[in-house]
């Protein structure tokens, strides 16, 4: 197959899955926006102001899975040499950290309802966050201060694998939380809620779950088309 | 409205615009992409222009 032929293919291979995720997506957000704010009660504790957490702990969740994925990914690249890990694992890292920076800001916005202050340095668990979140954002400055090639692959890969040992650690955080206290989710009995609110968080978990594929798939597909596209005109030079 | 009330529609206000400035930027990125492969669709040349042309042949 001819480059232009193979780049016209990728094109349309995107084209095929993409409306579906898309359609997918604006379901699931819809439906959970619509649980969140018309069908889940008020918290008997928190009040109104718990509704924040739908989202915000779904997209920590998410956050965590996109950098998982990326490590994943750069597991692939370092064992198996699989070409297209690296792009993957950069996506995922991409992906993790704008989730990241909504986790950021929807915790700051709680934080103040809640706490009365924007952000404390005193608290473990938005510290901990924090630092996750500027190790992945290291992560950029290391792969774009690098020449492209194995070298720049090799170094992401061994970084984005070292940046999931903070993972649980960010996790372990909530549960270390002393000063304020982070409300806990999940037990290792399971979740701390029921019914509605349950349903809710699932619903608004399955949706930024689906969100956060739909965004890495064309994020994706068009990294790949420029990789192609570059191919392109080296080999039309 | 209350103020947590207020505080909770700028929570879901910040996600929705985060996520439309990110489709916006990949809408932007994926435009440029495909003026480049028009482009390049134009630079290389076409298969049926390159074809030797049929001989006529009398009908009838």
């Amino acid at each position: 197959m001819s480059p232009a032929a193979a780049t016209i293919s990728a094109v349309g291979r995107a084209r095929i899955s993409l409306p579906v995720l898309a359609a997918s997506s604006l379901v699931l957000v819809t439906t959970a926006l619509a649980f969140v704010f018309f069908v889940a009660p008020n918290d008997a504790d928190q009040g109104f102001s718990q509704r924040i957490f739908y989202f915000h702990v779904s997209m920590a969740f998410t956050a965590y899975a996109c950098f998982g994925g990326g490590a994943w990914n750069a597991l692939r690249h370092l064992w198996k040499r699989d070409p297209r890990a690296d792009l993957r694992s950069y996506v995922c890292v991409h992906q993790g950290l704008i989730f990241g920076t909504l986790v950021l800001l929807t915790g700051s916005i709680w934080a103040k309802i809640s706490w009365g202050h924007w952000w404390l340095w005193s608290e473990d668990e938005l510290v901990l966050f924090l630092v996750l979140y500027l190790f992945y954002c290291a992560y950029f400055m290391l792969r774009f201060s690098v020449e492209p090639g194995p070298q720049r692959a090799n170094l992401s890969a061994v970084y984005a694998l070292f940046g999931v040992i903070l993972i649980p650690v960010s996790f372990a955080a909530i549960r270390l939380a002393k000063t304020f206290t982070h409300p806990e989710v999940f037990h290792l009995k399971g979740p701390s809620f029921g019914g509605w609110i349950l349903v809710t968080y699932c619903l608004s978990q399955a949706a930024l779950l689906v969100l956060a594929y739909t965004l890495y798939s064309v994020e994706l597909g068009g990294k790949r088309l420029d990789v192609r596209l570059r191919r392109l005109r080296e080999a039309l030079a | 409205m209350t103020t947590s009330e207020k505080y909770v529609t700028a929570a879901y206000c910040v996600v929705f615009a985060v996520v439309l400035v990110y489709v916006l930027i990949m809408a932007l990125k994926l435009q440029r992409l495909e003026r480049e492969v028009d482009e390049l669709a134009g630079r290389v040349p076409d298969e049926d222009a390159e074809e030797s042309p049929r001989e006529t042949a009398q009908v009838g």
